[in-house]
């Protein structure tokens, strides 16, 4: 048996000391040993997308990372990303957009989102298209995701209505 | 998916890394940016007993310049090539090929050396290396060589660097007036390169002076086109002219048949995306 | 209905935001996986490398002495209580079937399948121990190709003596609903005939599969990631024996289904199997890899065609000949899929005449059922894809030889030659609406502009009118059809004492929106406010009755049985309303949440009742203190939503590479609860049905190994590979259920891939390519091409 490590890393603000084989995958890190289920596992050749998070404020697919090589950085999961109990911008706007449907990729899409719009504040639609090319949806067909990227980056404020106020077809729900 | 258990060392200098190699044994994977190791491992394809990882060894991280040449650190990850000042002004082709490298999340992880050494076939990094004839600078128990790009792709997944060495850093000479293009084809964009071309193009008084062609997933190494540079060579800036050129990308290749093309279909994609890669270089 | 309900109808047609979005937006998501419970035991599957072998012994003792390791088990070990996975659809009296052991006992059908369970500690340490175990195999040889299969030469199951399941056949001539199609086929005018190859999928849904047992306590508890988690309490109980009153299965977040989580698996059983034997909570969760190889696939047919037509482009005859792949076993439904698209290869035309034969065939791949639209798409694609080839053959506008053919709107009700009774549509109203929005002239006008100019890229446009048969499904329908249950839901409205309230139903959502949809439903009913209203599903303790979710059946059943719960609430509470307002019951009206008496001020709030009902201090004589109902609506017919889609492609004949330059489809559903919903669905739809015709295939190897094994090979598309989709309506309310609606589930599915097929042809036909195999691949196209031009193909 390998001999274990001992890192430290501070995921969502806090900071965690473990002991962890090194083989351990920091996707199996976060899930497992801090229970940051919020990250998901959705394939094993680093295509899906659905376990990204931030490193260092830029993202990652968690799975294709060992926990050892966090020792000493820092980890942003989909649950650090709303602040006093308020939801990040794109937490919001995904709501608002109707960008999620099983939620299964949600974690992974608003994490490399929020890189995208890290890097490229004003995205065109395909660039924000573009920047997802590492996220697999098999619900939304996109088009939603895209237009609540896009929403954030043109600085939409939402209200709290609870109907959606982004898409055309709910400003035109009437049908001839 | 987890790998088999391995050992693990993150050395911080390139010395400590060699000593860990040459303590290691056969059984060793050096971990880069893990893109395409990872995955393999997590597969079970690949068995390690150590990995010697080099994400901690700062002197493998950066672009400096050097002279009349450009001096890369192995560990530079593929997001920081693609938006490099020095890369974008002297070797743009660079840059242009690693804004294409699988997805963004991976472009943050995945470095250039260890796409190099990693030699896929279908991989972005080597043709354009090949192409801007980098100088690749491995270190090892006896100490440092460089090795010419067109000796460093010795087979499908095979490179020159030898059991106990390491890539540490890409050597660029600087391109001044030189046109460049990345062409890659795929079915859907997170895709490996189905074929791809990097095309270089100094163009003068209306003519093409000179071209550098290097083809990526045409053989079990990335190639140059010689047969097409040879023909660019004068060639006046005409797309005729330029595409009648380009119809021998596909000589002295030997591509793969798979569930994404025939080699015929390859050898074909060659000519048509050698021509469009020497038409945008040359600002056609 | 009530008149007075439709008078409140505010909730409706709202865009309501989704109610199930707060938790997985923020990661507080309830995925099987994530489920930890103490003491909990983590299994791994050693599979079969081999697509046909006989197992001659297995050796474990390496793998049982691994660290970590607390259990292997093999077939032999489980043989006794396994049992065989069930079939719930026995097409035919005569169809054959293999037994279908979860962990394979003598021999594997196909690679992927289960021959060992390890038992461990860890992930990793099940992981690790699966290496160690060591299965001797002797290899059979294998069939993979349908048309060989039909042959028999080589046989999936050698025991079966055939690889045909059943052959089933319907003949309008003989079912009396339409003429023999023989003689339409002998008299044709015109006489196409075609065969296309719908090619194997893979579901694909993005939740790995996961499931966990507590076998502690006096009950099993299984938590999985299914789409139906009632039917599979049943299949649980009937096929391991356990008494189904001893049995709950829960449905917590479900990560995407399409039809590959409508299933019994066998990593279910095997994970009772495991929690049993070792008295402790197991959980299994399969890698992708293991996903892509042994969840069960889709599609998978030869569709041999022949379609008779008058020269002035009246279909008189359709004949349809299928070879379907039920792949090595039967499953869930497997058999009943290609039956699912028996009823609609006459799509929205009248056809006078019409045969279906289906063959169903065993190969030696991965077990195939239900995959998004299950037998519809199929149907769809070929009727579309050889209506254009007749449209060629007679030189007419595809779009007027289809206008000529279908159902005028004023026709409705309207029987097919299938004998189905289309109760609404309007055909014309959505075509005219997408022929608009397409701008379909001046498109027409640009494709005929890069013929001429020999453009490297070429323009082509693809249509799809389609319909489909969903809400699965009238019982009776069902019965008669040999499927092994009905079609009905149910729901269980209660009033709290608080007024909000609770709504249970069958229906199991994973990612549908159910909750807020329900809610809306009942909080228009009901008067109550949205945010008052709850929904439970998806627990079978909680949810004790339902047929859960699949074939576009949540609204058009589980939807009406919760109104008809609601309605019968209603009722309930008037009684109690009449008494406490003392006024008789007829003059009690009911709206928007008050009971008033006729002509008065004087009313009573639901909630107030409700209130009341449960202190039942003053309730009328033998009234029973609650304000609970329950109903189950089982549907008249199935609902049949139409749409017109087109498709413009762009196809670079120097590459083969196709490109989608506008998409525009007008769906007709009916009456919509909640357009953002809706809208959502279609999106999906589409861009499945777009992968279908462009991007996805599973293949296997000559051996039988799935080479399309992962993420990397199995083409699921991205964002950028996919575009911008201009999406619209009309409106056509169903008659056949009091609230107008109809399926959208699977529309965009069924209508999407045969629009862009045919705008790949559409722009090539010219240059002599008269078809591609799906997926329409750059490497096809191409190939196409240059056959074409070989042979001078020009037409």
């Amino acid at each position: 048996m390998a001999s274990s490590k001992t890192i430290t890393v501070e995921v969502d603000d806090v900071s965690y000391t473990d002991d962890v084989e090194p083989r351990l995958l920091l996707v199996q890190y976060l899930r497992e040993r801090l229970g940051k289920t919020g990250t998901l596992i959705g394939c094993d050749t680093t295509n899906c997308g659905a376990c990204t998070v931030h490193l260092d404020g830029v993202s990652v697919k968690s799975c294709t990372m060992f926990a050892v090589q966090a020792d000493g950085h820092q980890v942003t999961t989909i649950e650090g990303m709303a602040t006093d109990g308020k939801l990040a911008p794109l937490q919001e706007a995904f709501h608002q957009c109707h960008a999620l449907q099983c939620g299964f990729c949600t974690p992974g899409m608003i994490m490399q989102s929020a890189s995208l719009l890290k890097e490229n504040p004003h995205p065109s639609e395909a660039e924000i298209r573009d920047g997802l090319e590492g996220n697999l949806c098999r619900c939304t067909g996109y088009q939603n995701i895209v237009a609540a990227v896009k929403s954030v980056a043109d600085g939409v404020e939402y209200g709290d209505s609870g109907v959606s106020a982004s898409l055309e077809d709910a400003q035109n729900a009437g049908v001839s | 998916m987890i790998p088999s258990p391995f050992d693990y060392a993150a050395p911080t200098t390139v010395a400590q890394a060699l000593d860990l190699l040459a303590d290691a044994g056969d059984d060793v994977k050096v971990l880069a940016g893990g893109q395409s190791l990872i995955p393999v491992m997590k597969l079970r394809m690949a068995d390690p007993t150590m990995v010697v990882d080099l994400g901690r060894i700062s002197e493998l991280t950066g672009v400096t310049d050097d002279g009349d040449s450009l001096l890369i650190g192995a560990m530079t990850p593929h997001h920081v090539i693609a938006k490099d000042l020095l890369i974008a002004t002297y070797a743009p082709l660079l840059a242009q090929a690693a804004a294409t490298v699988a997805d963004p999340q991976v472009r943050h992880r995945g470095t250039l050396g260890g796409a190099l050494v990693h030699a896929d076939p279908a991989g972005d990094m080597p043709a354009p290396v090949l192409a801007l004839d980098a100088t690749l600078v491995v270190a090892g128990p006896h100490g440092e060589r460089s090795i010419a790009a067109a000796d460093f792709f010795q087979g499908y997944f095979t490179t020159a660097v030898q059991e106990g060495e390491i890539l540490t850093h890409i050597r660029i000479p600087k391109y001044v007036g030189w046109g460049s293009h990345y062409e890659k084809f795929t079915r859907v964009a997170q895709q490996w390169s189905i074929v791809a071309v990097a095309a270089m193009v100094r163009v003068e008084g209306g003519a093409i002076a000179a071209a550098r062609i290097g083809l990526t997933n045409m053989a079990s190494t990335p190639l140059r086109a010689r047969g097409v540079e040879a023909a660019l060579a004068g060639c006046a800036l005409e797309a005729d002219a330029i595409a009648t050129a380009c119809a021998q990308a596909a000589d002295g290749t030997e591509p793969a048949s798979d569930l994404n093309g025939d080699a015929a279909y390859r050898r074909h994609l060659s000519q048509v995306l050698t021509k469009r890669a020497v038409l945008s270089a040359a600002g056609l | 209905m009530t008149a007075t309900a439709q008078v409140h109808s505010n909730e409706v047609g709202k865009a309501r935001l989704r109610k199930e979005d707060a938790h997985l937006i923020t990661g507080r998501s309830r995925y099987t996986d994530n489920m930890v419970l103490p003491g909990m035991l983590h299994l791994a599957m050693v599979r079969s490398p081999y697509a046909h072998a006989k197992i001659t012994g297995i050796d474990v003792a390496a793998a049982k002495a691994s660290p970590g390791v607390m259990a292997v088990l093999t077939g032999a070990d489980v043989a006794a209580e396994q049992g065989s996975l069930p079939n719930a659809w026995p097409i035919t009296p005569d169809q054959k079937a293999p037994a279908h052991p979860s962990i394979a006992v003598d021999e594997v059908a196909f690679a992927g399948e289960v021959v060992a369970v390890i038992i461990a500690r860890s992930v990793a340490a099940a992981r690790d121990a699966v290496e160690l175990v060591d299965v001797n195999y002797e290899e059979l040889p294998v069939v993979l190709d349908l048309e060989e299969a039909f042959t028999d030469t080589v046989l999936a199951h050698p025991s079966l003596g055939t690889n045909l399941s059943a052959n089933w056949v319907f003949d309008s001539g003989e079912a009396g609903t339409g003429a023999p199609v023989e003689e339409a086929l002998a008299n044709a005018e015109v006489l196409i005939e075609r065969t296309f190859y719908q090619q194997r999928l893979i579901p694909s849904f993005m939740e790995p599969r996961s499931t966990v047992v507590d076998p502690t306590s006096e009950q099993l508890t299984m938590w999985t990631s299914t789409q139906i988690p009632h039917i599979l309490r049943l299949m649980l109980a009937l096929t391991l024996g356990i008494p189904e009153s001893k049995v709950r299965v829960v449905a917590p977040d479900v990560g995407g289904g399409f039809g590959g989580k409508l299933q019994v698996t066998p990593e279910e059983i095997i994970t009772v199997l495991a929690a049993r034997r070792m008295g402790k909570p197991c959980k299994y969760t399969e890698t992708r890899s293991e996903s892509l190889m042994a969840a069960h696939h889709g599609r998978a047919q030869v569709q041999r065609l022949k379609l008779s037509a008058t020269r002035e482009g009246i279909v008189t005859g359709f004949s349809v000949n299928l070879l379907a792949d039920m792949g090595a076993y039967l499953g869930l439904v497997t058999s009943g899929v290609p039956i699912l698209g028996a009823f609609m290869f006459n799509s929205i035309y009248k056809f006078p005449a019409y045969r279906f034969e289906c063959n169903n065939l065993f190969t030696n791949k991965a077990w195939t059922d239900a995959y998004r639209g299950a037998g519809r798409p199929e149907a769809t694609f070929a009727i579309e894809r050889i209506m254009d080839e007749l449209a060629v053959e007679l030189g007419m506008d595809p779009l007027e030889l289809r206008e000529k053919n279908w159902i005028k709107h004023e026709e409705f009700p309207f029987t097919t030659v299938c004998g189905l009774e289309y109760d609404s549509g309007n055909y014309e109203a959505a075509t005219a609406k997408a022929v608009e929005l397409f701008d379909y002239a001046g498109l027409r006008a640009e494709q005929l502009r890069r013929r001429n100019s020999n453009d490297p890229v070429q323009l082509g446009i693809g249509i799809s009118t389609f319909t489909e048969m969903c809400g699965l499904a009238p019982s009776r329908v069902l019965g008669s059809l040999a499927y092994g249950a009905g079609g009905w839901e149910h729901a269980q409205v209660r009033v709290l004492p608080t007024g909000n309230v609770e709504v249970v139903t069958g229906s199991s959502a994973h990612g549908q929106g159910h909750e807020t949809a329900w809610s809306q439903l009942v909080a228009d009913r009901l008067g109550v406010p949205f945010e008052n209203v709850e929904v439970l599903h998806g627990d079978t303790q909680v949810s004790q009755r339902g047929l859960d979710t699949y074939g576009s059946r949540s609204l058009t059943v589980g939807g009406m049985a919760v109104l008809a719960a609601a309605d019968k609430v209603i009722e309930k509470a008037k009684v109690v309303a009449a008494h406490l307002l003392e006024a008789s019951e007829d003059d009690i009206e009911f709206s928007a949440g008050n009971f008033t008496v006729k002509g008065t001020d004087t009313s009573t709030s639901l909630g107030e009742i409700a209130l009341a009902t449960f202190a039942a201090h003053n309730l009328p004589d033998g009234f029973e203190p609650n304000l609970d109902s329950d109903a189950t609506f089982d549907p008249v017919n199935f609902s049949f939503p139409h749409g017109t889609h087109l498709a413009a492609m762009e196809v670079d004949t120097e590459t083969g590479q196709v490109r989608i330059r506008k998409y525009v489809c007008v769906d007709d559903i009916g009456v919509v609860v909640n357009p953002m919903i809706v809208e959502g669905q279609v999106h999906g739809g589409l861009a499945q049905g777009i992968a279908q015709a462009l991007y996805e295939e599973a293949v296997y190897d000559d051996a039988g190994t799935l080479v399309t094994g992962s993420f990397v090979d199995y083409l699921v598309p991205s964002a950028p590979d996919l575009p911008h989709y201009i999406t619209d309506r009309t409106q056509t309310p169903s008659t056949t259920n009091q609230l107008g609606a109809k399926g959208v589930g699977e529309a965009g599915t069924i209508a999407s891939t045969p629009a862009i097929v045919n705008g790949v042809l559409d722009a090539i036909r010219h240059l002599g390519v008269r078809d591609i195999k799906m997926p329409c691949s750059p490497s096809r196209v191409w190939h196409a091409l240059e056959v074409a031009k070989t042979t001078g193909g020009a037409q």
